[in-house]
């Protein structure tokens, strides 16, 4: 029997299988995909600040958006949020983002921090 | 690892233990010692209000009083006591040996206790806050004295302490249940408790910001509500509310998880409509969320935001009468056993009802200019914390004390005690509505005689004596019953926690249950043979070891309070060093726990 069904902490033997390799190498691509994308989309950000043609009135909303983007990246890339078992993570993350964009923007309307 | 666990004094062993179960009792015990202490500002107050310009407490006690008796009630009372059954019980209902963390666990015990401790010191020290127990800007911020200072401190030290505690909850629920124990076959209590401890991680870093704010403008001169220095007071009563209003349903939600598992037990009936039950649960913790703002409609927030407010708020009122409609359905049909638990589930039930109707009263935006800041708003409130929580937290008292202390609550004086305090609760907060609708204003300290107001007065004072003499009926059956011994399974119960030996041992279950069907131990006597289905052999059960951490962690915060109140600046920071240091030992030193060994519980089990 596999000693690690006992204990968990004994040393591992052997390499990864084949399915395993093919699989880390396919994560190991998308992250550095994902990375890439992440430094284009923070340099757009930059740019859109820098760039005295592009005015607030869009570059605030375009900097949020991409923001989302990110962090969005960010979870599912980097922290492997739809890998198994990540289904509770998922539930209370969502349902703490969801609550949040209920409220906040509220808050904001109700003591005029923003108008409509 | 350590071999067997050395024996300690007794008081070593409390104040180090991490088993949830005495952490659970120690929760139950200083919630009751602050449960009385909250009633007894209520029974000043109402000796003040007996007759017209009394003069038995000062204006300035008065609001004190007050202001310290919600507080207490709210932070230090209820939501300790329903920690106090979710730590002993939700472990048991789910089959687990403990919570996923216990050092954490008596750490938010600690920090509860210090915050406490901090608050009810002011009354010693200067004065106790005196504006509200909502402590709204800018009277908390520009025109109190040093007891509102105690005020933020405290609820940010017990505040922690409690968001500590609902996240335990969650990982525990997630991860301990048994085998088989899937989300829909937990038993009721243990659902609300998850939800309760939802609202917990969601709303109270909204609590921990406005009092950060509060803190930074009071100790540290910030102008965030300091409207000539362009800052905004209502934004404390917005921070505070969306809090505050999901702090209702923390403390409503666990209630009806105890008002489901007693009136299931008690009619021999499965819990009716449980998907309905677990749902509408869900849908009320969500709503709980949206509604904050009903607790301000004549600030001035405009008639879109007060429709949209008072709509979604009476939304409430739909999941919770479907909770309504599945006790009754539950009890319907049902071999119905009148111990005094049900009792106290059975007369929430009206109880509740009228609380939850003028609660659409209130939420009718328009009408509510009408009522706001009277005593009809006083009525509706207690109509719905005692009338739900505390008759809840009494049923669970009497359900679950057996298991709990392995003795049963004499049920004569249980009874006296239910219809004493029944009685004595309507006659106080009937009246007040009317009182309210007179137009008598809430938290003032008197009130001028040929108003109208005297005699109705009178008769909602004589009920806060009736409900005092109740609570002195229950603490001395408290004492008296020790004797009467009590079976592991009294009631003939339907879940987890009646099926080990009583008392608890301190592993819960030698062996993990296996878990066939929503209330276990019933599937059990009628398919099986009344046993729990072990879910893995007999072996060596791992226990964590006990940390003296946690209490010199909340000391540390407890002395950096006094140093930020009273600005003395080396005292916060020993007392901070006495925190961090605390979390530094916490972090490199190794602990592995210790095992309790097969033979042992091979022995207890035989001889329990």
């Amino acid at each position: 029997m596999d000693p690690h069904v006992s204990d968990p902490s004994a040393p591992l033997k052997g390499g990864p299988s084949k399915k395993t390799e093919k699989k880390l190498a396919k994560e190991a691509r998308h992250q550095v995909i994902s990375f890439v994308f992440m430094i284009f989309l923070t340099s757009v950000a930059f740019l859109t600040v820098a760039s005295d043609t592009i005015p607030n009135r869009f570059a605030i909303p375009f900097i949020l958006l991409i923001a989302v983007v990110q962090v969005l990246m960010q979870l599912y890339y980097f922290m492997h949020l739809n890998d198994r078992g990540n289904g509770w993570n998922n539930i209370m993350l969502w349902t703490g983002i969801f609550v949040a964009v209920m409220t906040v923007p509220t808050l904001m309307l109700l003591i005029g921090v923003i108008k409509f | 690892m350590s071999q067997a666990y050395a024996k300690k004094s007794v008081l070593w062993d409390w104040l180090t233990t991490v088993d949830h179960k005495k952490i659970g009792i120690l929760y139950l015990a200083a919630g009751g010692f602050f449960f009385a202490l909250g009633g007894l500002e209520a029974m000043l107050m109402r000796i003040q209000l007996m007759f017209p310009e009394l003069g038995f407490v000062s204006e300035q006690t008065f609001n004190e009083l007050l202001t310290m008796h919600g507080t207490t009630m709210i932070f230090l009372a209820a939501m300790p006591l329903l920690f106090g059954f979710m730590n002993y019980i939700v472990p048991l209902q789910i089959g687990a040996r403990d919570v996923a963390f216990p050092f954490l666990n008596s750490l938010g015990f600690w920090l509860f206790l210090a915050g406490g401790i901090l608050l009810n010191l002011s009354w010693f020290l200067g004065g106790a806050p005196d504006a509200g127990w909502t402590a709204y800007t800018p009277l908390s911020s520009a025109y109190s004295g040093t007891g509102i200072d105690y005020y933020v401190l405290g609820l940010q030290i017990s505040g922690a302490g409690t968001l500590i505690a609902g996240i335990n909850f969650l990982v525990t629920i997630i991860n301990m249940r048994a085998p088989g124990m899937s989300m829909m076959r937990m038993p009721l209590f243990t659902w609300s408790s998850f939800v309760a401890s939802a609202l917990i991680l969601f709303a109270f870093p909204a609590l921990t910001i406005g009092l950060l704010l509060l803190m930074l403008e009071r100790l540290f001169g910030a102008t965030y509500f300091a409207v000539d220095m362009g800052g905004n007071v209502v934004i404390w009563q917005h921070l505070f509310w969306i809090f505050g209003h999901p702090e209702v349903y923390i403390l409503i939600l666990p209630a009806f998880g105890i008002f489901s598992e007693v009136l299931a037990t008690f009619s021999k009936k499965r819990l009716f409509g449980y998907s309905a039950m677990v749902f509408a649960t869900l849908i009320i913790g969500f709503l709980g969320f949206m509604v904050w703002a009903h607790h301000m409609f004549t600030v001035g927030i405009g008639p879109v935001a007060n429709a949209i407010f008072a709509v979604a708020t009476m939304a409430i009122a739909v999941p919770t009468g479907i909770k309504i409609f599945n006790w009754l359905f539950t009890m319907w049909g049902g071999r119905i056993q009148f111990t005094t638990a049900n009792l106290f589930a059975i007369g929430f039930i009206p109880s509740f009802v009228m609380g939850g109707v003028t609660g659409v009263m209130l939420a009718t935006s328009a009408a509510n200019y009408q009522f706001h800041d009277t005593y009809f708003v006083v009525a509706h409130f207690h109509y719905v914390i005692i009338g739900g929580v505390v008759l809840g937290l009494f049923a669970g008292a009497f359900y679950w004390w057996p298991r709990m202390f392995g003795y049963k609550l004499n049920e004569t004086l249980g009874k006296w005690f239910f219809w004493l305090f029944l009685f004595g609760f309507h006659l106080t907060f009937f009246v007040q509505h009317f009182v309210g609708l007179m137009g008598m204003p809430r938290r003032v300290a008197s009130y001028l005689p040929g108003q109208g107001l005297d005699g109705l007065n009178l008769i909602s004072s004589v009920g806060a004596f009736f409900m005092a003499v109740a609570f002195l009926l229950f603490v001395w059956n408290v004492i008296v019953s020790v004797k009467n011994k009590a079976e592991a399974d009294p009631w003939d119960g339907r879940t987890l926690e009646w099926g080990i030996p009583s008392p608890t041992p301190e592993y819960n279950f030698a062996q993990t249950p296996l878990v066939r069907e929503l209330d276990a131990l019933w599937y059990e006597k009628m398919h099986g043979n009344g046993k729990l289905k072990a879910a893995e052999p007999l072996d060596d059960i791992h226990m964590p070891n006990g940390s003296i951490l946690p209490v010199i962690m909340s000391i540390g915060l407890f002395i950096a309070s006094f140093g930020l109140i009273y600005h003395v600046h080396p005292v916060t920071i020993i007392g901070l060093l006495i925190t961090f240091g605390c979390m530094f030992v916490r972090s490199i030193k190794e602990d592995h726990g210790y095992h309790i060994h097969k033979e042992d519980i091979q022995k207890e089990e035989g001889a329990g």
